[in-house]
């Protein structure tokens, strides 16, 4: 046990993984939000989704992956089918190979999986300062408090307290453990120009893009939320009805 | 129990050749059960329906899993957002495995209060607790399977328990993973056993049922049965009280499944596996807590493996560690208190199991170890020493009229 943890450990530090550190000053910090999708009938925010995905393609896919969405699944936040067809004819991507052996490059479909920014993971680190910007898939399921952990990343970058020992390249976030996170601040305000008008606010586009990452998380969340709400009924109803059959059978002997 | 007659001619053609409707009727119209369970006697059934679940969706769910460690963690995700209902068959199991160890831990536990672990029922008790083992067995290499962080971490730390065996340790540990660190050999014989040993268990649950119905239900008097009078046939009476059982049970797991399937779960698993990043806290599922309070509580690593294994085997002894012949906890004024404190201090063991190793945690999780071995080692066979037992009651049937002290002194030895 104990030596493969020390050399994970050791494996750790030497691929610059920034480990939580104990013993910052204070707390990571999560705010608490109203999201549209709690709840036994939460449901996403369409509009919302929608802007959140202009925040992800503008911003976040410069370096994040979303590997496991295809730009099919893009119909699902109301995107029409021209729409998908355009977002998706927007990359190139590699296929091959052709009847002459070659790997050629051709504009996307909306069979094919989101375009990853980078080649590999090696790629993504040299261009990020040796820390890997995680695929964002899953990352509203893969973290601790969930959306209102990453809504407190996008939104919790702040100037460091006085005297508070920076690392070169990092940056101070309240809500990330030991405070010292390796992306820089992404969002700034009016940094994307939302088609449908609203404000850019920092605020506004973390929700938003969160709203759009819970989606990409859940993507079965609303039929999952529709379903059990009909089976709970009925299960009660049902359960009642045993209940009814229980005491009459067994009517005679108490 | 006579000999059912049977009306449909090709039921008694059959029969006469192939008795399979007199064993359905033996175990269930013609099954004498006590009249006076209490719904604590629902939670067997319950596991049983839990079972068929995890195997109907587990087999459904090896339809599109990859047991391959570059492959496995992706289908995973393929099940649930590209199979139809995929998501819907994963969290039914996934949650499923946590309901099913609700329910057992609920029917261990009223076994202990009610002494159903007691003379005649030794072997009943004893495939019960295989179960039980072979079903930790089992959740812990479906937990593997995902192959997320905290599957690759915790198959890390579990088979790196056998390392604390001395001379044979880790020739055990690189046996169970098929080579030299946990891998894709380690993933597919995992997979392989995880799909083997649900059908070991209902093997098992076919034996522990046949011990039931050799010596036939404990019930809450704990006393026996002592005529026709005392009990009534299975069918309808039980299999109608245990159908609306299901009704609860379904409404509470599914209420899970659909609006909070990841309750359960931790996190850390919707990371792929990576063999290079330790998380910062490697926590078991919540059914393995209390055992993992338990080996972090010992000093000595061997000593911690051996008390883990202990903490579980004990219960094979425990007939002959309680020897006090009533059996309900009832009649019984100080194993009734022990028993909760034991509740209790499980309780305890898995909150401390659920937080990292140290400060008050580490001191509360060695006083609650130490309570959970003083209990079945010294408290259990003491009080079956020293307890004086409430007077029985004459049976089932006449709890209250024929009780009191007059009928204890005429049937002072109530037993078995």
């Amino acid at each position: 046990m104990q030596k493969p943890l020390a050399a994970a450990a050791a494996a750790a530090l030497a691929l610059g993984i920034v480990l939580p550190a104990h013993g910052a000053d204070e707390q990571p910090q999560i705010e608490r939000q109203q999201w549209s999708f709690y709840g036994v009938f939460g449901a996403f925010d369409r509009a919302a989704e929608q802007r959140g995905f202009e925040v992800y393609k503008d911003v976040c896919a410069n370096c994040h992956s979303l590997n496991l969405l295809a730009y099919r699944d893009l119909a699902e936040i109301g995107l029409t089918a021209a729409e998908v067809n355009a977002v998706a004819a927007s990359v190139q991507v590699e296929d091959g190979p052709n009847d002459q052996g070659q790997m050629f490059e051709r504009p996307g479909k909306p069979s094919d999986r989101f375009k990853a920014p980078f080649a590999n993971d090696e790629a993504a680190r040299v261009a990020n300062n040796g820390a890997l910007p995680p695929d964002l898939s899953l990352i509203v399921k893969a973290r601790e408090g969930g959306p209102d952990y990453v809504y407190s990343i996008l939104a919790g970058f702040k100037e460091p307290p006085a005297g508070f020992k920076m690392t070169e390249g990092m940056s101070y976030n309240t809500a990330f453990p030991g405070h010292q996170i390796a992306m820089p601040p992404p969002l700034s305000e009016g940094v994307v120009s939302y088609t449908d008008g609203t404000k850019a606010t920092v605020p506004q586009m973390a929700h938003d893009v969160v709203t759009f990452l819970a989606w990409a998380a859940n993507p079965e969340l609303e039929t999952r939320h529709r379903v059990g709400v009909k089976t709970i009924i009925f299960l009660v109803i049902l359960t009642g009805l045993l209940y009814a059959v229980k005491r009459k059978v067994w009517a005679d002997v108490h | 129990m006579s000999q059912p007659a049977w009306n449909s001619p090709v039921v008694k053609w059959i029969d006469e050749r192939l008795p399979i409707f007199t064993l359905l009727h033996h175990s269930t119209s013609g099954y004498p059960t006590p009249k006076n369970l209490n719904y604590w006697w629902n939670f067997g059934s319950l596991a049983g329906v839990m079972l068929i679940v995890m195997i109907v969706t587990g087999i459904v769910l090896a339809m599109q899993y990859q047991p391959n460690a570059a492959l496995a963690f992706d289908s995973v995700e393929r099940i649930m957002r590209d199979v139809n209902y995929g998501w819907l068959l994963r969290y039914l199991h996934g949650n499923g495995g946590s309901m099913f160890f609700l329910v057992v831990y609920i029917h261990i536990f009223r076994g202990l209060y009610y002494g159903s672990y007691k003379r005649p029922r030794e072997l009943l008790w004893w495939l019960g607790v295989v179960i039980l083992l072979l079903m930790m067995a089992t959740a812990f290499m479906g937990y593997v399977l995902p192959w997320g962080q905290m599957s690759f971490w915790a198959a890390t730390v579990i088979t790196n328990l056998f390392s604390a065996f001395p001379v044979v340790g880790s020739y055990i540990v690189h046996w169970l993973w098929g080579g030299f660190a946990v891998d894709n050999a380690t993933l597919n014989r995992f997979y392989a056993l995880h799909y083997l040993l649900p059908f070991v268990i209902l093997g098992v649950v076919v034996l522990h049922l046949w011990a039931l119905h050799t010596t036939k239900s404990n019930n809450p008097l704990g006393i026996d049965a002592k005529g026709p009078q005392d009990t009534i046939p299975f069918h309808p009476y039980y299999t109608v009280k245990d159908n609306f059982g299901i009704g609860v049970l379904l409404i509470v797991y599914l209420a899970f499944v659909f609006f909070a399937p990841n309750f359960f779960g931790e996190p850390d698993n919707y990371i792929p596996a990576n063999p290079l990043q330790t998380p910062p806290h490697i926590v078991p599922e919540w059914y393995f807590l209390p055992y993992y309070a338990i080996l972090r509580s010992i000093p000595d690593k061997l000593l911690g493996v051996l008390a883990t294994f202990l903490s579980l085997l004990v219960l094979f002894v425990l007939p002959w560690l309680d020897f006090s012949r009533v059996r309900s906890a009832t009649f019984r004024p100080l194993y009734k208190k022990v028993f909760w404190l034991l509740v209790l201090d499980v309780g305890v063991l898995g909150y401390v199991g659920a937080n990292p190793p140290e400060g008050s945690f580490l001191v509360m999780g060695r006083i609650a170890t130490a309570y959970y071995f003083l209990h079945w080692f010294v408290l259990v066979p003491l009080i079956a020493l020293f307890e004086r037992p409430r007077p029985l009651p004459v049976s089932i049937s006449q709890p209250v009229l024929g009780g009191g002290l007059a009928a204890a002194a005429a049937n002072p030895m109530e037993k078995a």
